[in-house]
C-alpha cells in the first residue's frame, strides 16, 4: 500500500530464517502458503529483491493506485482450497469474496474482477460448472462485474483439480485513506463477529472430524459493511480481513506496520463454542484459524462506539464488539489478558497450522 | 464439549489461588510432568499468579520433544522411499531431524500425509495396496491405545502393506529417573491425567513412597491445574506424600481395564532414549514378538541409521527441569520455533516453545 524506499540488492538467503533444514536446501514447503512469518519472509527475502526496482508497492493484500484524478484499489488472490465444496460455501464463493475483501478493506467498493482457471486434466466438467455457477452467483450478489479471464489445463497429475485466481479493481471515495500503517495508540480494536468459523467448517469437513454441531463457512462479500463503516463519517484507520492465519497474524501484521502495541481483552473476543471445541480436540488457537467474512478494524477510541452501532445495524455485523486497544507498550506486539488474570503474547503464527498430539 | 467454560471460570480460579497463597508458607518446587500442562499453564499465564518461591518446573512429557533423534531420522530415511505413504501426527512434520524435517521430505516429493487417528493410516493403506504405508507411531501412554489397536487390527485383518515406526515412552520410569538424578529439584509432581486415564494410578503410590513426594494426578483446564497445585502444595506443607487424584472425572483408579489388556498383547516394554535426556531403562514399549512382522524398522532397512544430539542445545536440562527455558543462551535467538534447535522447541507442549508463544513479553521486560 506505501511505496519501500529501501531495497536489498539481492537475495539474502544468510538473512533467511525457516524451519532448520530450509537455509541449508531452499525450496517451497507448505509453510510458505500459510499466510503467517514464513509467507511475508518469502516476500521480504526473495520476492521483492528479485522484483528490485520494478515493485513499487509491499506486495500487501491491496495495492492502492492513483490513476487520472482517481484513487484505485487493485488485488489478486489464488484459491486452492481442498474440499472445492465445503458447509456454507465453495472455492467458487472463496475466489469471488476473497478479492472482493480484499478491495473492501482499502475502503474501496468493488468493481470489476478477472477469473483464471488452472484445471487438472480429468476434471469432471460437471463440477466445474457447479464451481463456474458459483463464482457467477457471488458476483452477482456482491455486485461485481467478471470483465475478463483464462483457463488452462495442466497434465494429470500435476496440479490437484481446480484452482482459480482472481484480481481485482475498485474506486476509493475521496478522502478515505484506510490502510495497516494508521493504528495510533488509544485506537479500538473491533472485530465483526465470531472469529474461526470458516476455517473449522473446511477442517471439519476435509478431515472427516465432527464437533457436535455442523459448523458453516462464513464466506461472504464485506463492502457493504466497509461502506456503512465509512459513512458515520469515522476516520477508519485500518480494516483487515483475518483470512489465513486468522485475528493473530492481521493484528501482528498491523502492529509491526503501525508501530503499536495491541492489548486483546481473552474473554471479550468472540469465539462459538464449536471453533472452541474443535481447536480443542486439535490444539489450535482460534486465533489463528481462518475466517471468510469478518473484519477487523481500528478506529480511533473515542469513535468505537458510533462505528460498532453501524456494524451491528448490518447483517455481516450483527454481533461486532471490542476486542482490544492499541497501546504504547510492546510495539509490534499483540499481546492477550486471559480469563485467569494473566497475560500471554498471541504470536504471528509460522507456517501450516499443525494439529497437536495430544 | 462440556468442562471447557465451566473448568475456566476465572471467580473459582481466584477461590483456588487465594488458598493457594494461604497455604503456601515457605519456597517449593513442583513439576508438571505433561506438556499439555505446561502448555495450559503458560497459556493461561497461571506461573505468573502463583505465591512468590512457588516454583513450575515443566516436565519432560511433551511426546514430540522427547522423540529421539535416531528415531527422527528413520522416519525421515523410511518418508523419503519410492514407494511409501509415511502417514504422522501434525506435530511430527516439523520435528527436525539431522539435516532435514518431513515437511523438506514431503517438499522433495515424498508423500507424507498428515492424520488424526492412526486408524486413517490403516484405510490409506486399504485404499494403496501397491504401496507400503507406515505410521509414525509415538506418544506416551496417552495413544498407545489407538496405537495398539492399530496394529491389532492390521494383523486381524491380514493388511500386509502396512506397518507402525514405533517409539512409544512411559511416564513412571521417567518420574524415576529425574527423582534419582543428583541435581533434582523437584518435590512434588503433578501427575500427567490423561496417562493416568488409561493406565490407572497403581503405578504412581510406590514412587511417592520411594521418593518421598506428593503425587498429584491433575488434569488440563486452567482449574484442574491450580486445584493439582493446590492439593500438592498442602501435601508439601503437612510433610505427606501420597498419591491424590484430583482429576476423577477422567481417572478411575483402575485405568482403563481393555485398553490395558491390549497395550499388553500388542506392546512390550523396552529400554528407550529420550531426546535430550538419554537412555533410560525400561522406559518404553515397542512392539511385542507377536506383531514384529509389522515393525517399520524391521521392515525397512534403517538399522545402521544411529544419530546424536546438537551440542549447544540444552533441551535436555530443561526436560530435566534445571534450567528455565530462557536461561539458555540460544534461547529467542538462535533457537526459536522457526528454527528450533532442539525438541522442546519444536512442538506447541515443548517448555521452550510455550515460553516463546506466550511468555516473551515478560522476558523482554525482565
Amino acid at each position: 500500500m506505501t511505496e519501500s524506499t529501501e531495497r536489498p540488492g539481492k537475495i539474502d538467503l544468510q538473512g533467511w530464517v525457516c524451519p532448520v533444514p530450509l537455509r541449508d536446501t531452499p525450496s517451497i514447503v507448505m509453510g510458505h502458503g500459510g499466510g503467517g512469518a514464513m509467507s511475508a519472509e518469502l516476500i521480504e527475502h526473495l520476492f521483492l529483491p528479485a522484483y528490485g526496482a520494478a515493485a513499487t508497492a509491499d506486495l500487501g493484500d491491496s495495492a492502492v493506485l492513483s490513476v487520472g484524478g482517481s484513487t484505485l484499489a487493485f488485488s489478486t488472490d489464488s484459491f486452492v482450497v481442498k474440499p472445492m465444496f465445503f458447509p456454507g460455501g465453495s472455492i467458487g464463493d472463496l475466489a469471488v469474496n476473497g478479492t472482493v475483501n480484499d478491495l473492501a478493506m482499502s475502503g474501496a467498493t468493488p468493481l470489476f474482477l478477472s477469473t483464471a482457471y488452472i484445471l487438472q486434466e480429468g476434471t469432471d466438467l460437471e463440477e466445474l460448472v457447479r464451481i463456474a455457477q458459483r463464482v457467477g452467483a457471488a458476483a452477482l450478489a456482491a455486485g461485481v462485474r467478471l470483465v475478463t479471464g483464462d483457463t488452462k489445463v495442466v497434465d494429470h497429475g500435476s496440479g490437484d483439480g481446480v484452482y482459480i485466481n482472481t484480481a481485482g479493481i475498485g474506486v476509493i471515495a475521496e478522502g478515505v485513506n484506510i490502510n495497516a500503517y494508521r493504528a495510533q495508540v488509544g485506537d479500538a480494536v473491533l472485530i465483526s463477529g465470531d472469529v474461526g468459523v470458516h476455517g473449522v467448517a473446511v477442517m471439519s469437513c476435509r478431515e472427516g472430524l465432527e464437533f457436535g454441531t455442523a459448523v458453516e463457512s462464513d464466506t461472504a462479500p464485506l463492502h457493504e459493511l466497509v461502506a456503512a463503516m465509512i459513512a458515520t463519517g469515522t476516520d477508519l484507520h485500518v480494516l483487515r480481513d483475518p483470512t489465513r492465519g486468522g485475528v493473530s497474524a492481521s493484528l501482528n501484521e498491523i502492529a509491526r506496520a503501525s508501530g503499536v502495541g495491541i492489548e486483546l481483552v481473552e474473554q471479550d473476543i468472540p469465539v462459538p463454542e464449536t471453533v472452541r471445541d474443535a481447536c480443542g480436540m486439535l490444539g489450535l488457537d482460534p486465533l489463528q484459524v481462518a475466517n471468510e467474512g469478518k473484519l477487523v478494524a481500528i478506529v480511533p477510541g473515542e469513535a468505537a462506539d458510533v462505528v460498532l452501532q453501524a456494524m451491528q445495524a448490518h447483517p455481516l455485523g450483527r454481533s461486532a464488539c471490542r476486542i482490544g486497544t492499541c497501546v504504547p507498550d510492546h510495539a509490534g506486539m499483540v499481546v492477550a489478558r486471559t480469563g485467569m488474570g494473566g497475560t500471554r503474547v498471541v504470536d504471528l503464527p509460522i507456517g501450516e497450522q499443525l494439529p497437536r498430539i495430544c | 464439549m462440556k468442562y471447557l467454560d465451566e473448568f475456566s471460570n476465572p471467580d473459582l480460579a481466584r477461590r483456588l489461588l487465594d488458598q493457594i497463597h494461604a497455604a503456601t508458607t515457605r519456597s517449593w518446587a513442583m513439576m508438571e510432568v505433561c506438556g499439555g500442562q505446561t502448555h495450559s499453564i503458560i497459556r493461561h499465564g497461571i506461573d505468573q499468579l502463583l505465591p512468590e518461591g512457588l516454583e513450575m518446573i515443566h516436565g519432560p512429557g511433551c511426546p514430540v520433544c522427547v522423540t529421539p533423534l535416531e528415531i527422527i531420522d528413520k522416519a525421515l530415511a523410511i518418508a523419503a522411499l519410492d514407494n511409501v505413504i509415511f502417514c504422522s501426527f501434525g506435530d511430527m512434520l516439523r520435528v527436525p531431524g539431522s539435516s532435514q524435517d518431513l515437511f523438506m521430505i514431503k517438499s522433495g516429493g515424498g508423500d507424507v500425509r498428515v492424520v488424526y487417528s492412526p486408524l486413517d493410516a490403516l484405510d490409506i493403506a486399504r485404499q494403496n495396496p501397491g504401496k507400503e504405508v507406515v505410521f509414525f507411531g509415538i506418544g506416551f501412554e496417552t495413544t498407545a491405545p489407538a496405537n495398539a489397536m492399530t496394529v491389532y487390527q492390521a494383523k486381524r485383518l491380514g493388511i500386509k502393506n502396512f506397518s507402525m515406526l514405533v517409539s512409544h515412552v512411559l511416564v513412571p520410569p521417567a518420574i524415576a529417573a529425574i527423582m534419582e538424578s543428583p541435581t533434582c529439584r523437584v518435590q512434588g509432581f503433578l501427575a500427567a491425567g490423561h496417562v493416568c486415564s488409561v493406565m490407572g494410578t497403581a503405578q504412581y503410590p510406590p514412587l511417592a513412597e520411594k521418593y518421598r513426594v506428593p503425587i498429584v494426578v491433575t488434569g488440563f483446564e486452567p482449574l484442574d491445574i491450580l486445584e493439582g497445585i493446590r492439593r500438592t502444595v498442602i501435601q508439601l506443607e503437612e510433610g505427606r506424600h501420597e498419591l491424590e487424584n484430583a482429576y476423577p472425572r477422567a481417572v478411575p483408579a483402575q485405568g482403563n481395564v481393555p485398553a490395558m489388556a491390549m497395550l499388553q498383547d500388542v506392546f512390550e516394554v523396552t529400554d528407550r532414549t529420550w531426546r535430550g535426556i538419554g537412555m533410560i531403562p525400561a522406559s518404553g514399549w515397542k512392539l511385542s514378538g507377536r506383531y514384529a512382522g509389522l515393525d517399520a524398522e524391521q521392515r525397512f532397512d534403517v538399522a545402521d541409521i544411529h544419530t546424536t544430539e546438537s551440542s549447544i542445545c540444552r533441551s535436555g536440562e530443561v526436560l530435566q527441569g534445571l534450567i528455565k527455558p530462557h536461561e539458555c543462551a540460544a534461547f529467542g535467538k538462535e533457537c526459536t520455533p522457526r528454527k528450533p534447535l532442539g525438541a522442546t522447541m519444536v512442538s506447541a507442549e515443548g517448555a521452550c516453545a510455550a515460553y516463546y508463544a506466550y511468555r516473551r513479553l515478560d522476558l523482554m521486560e525482565a
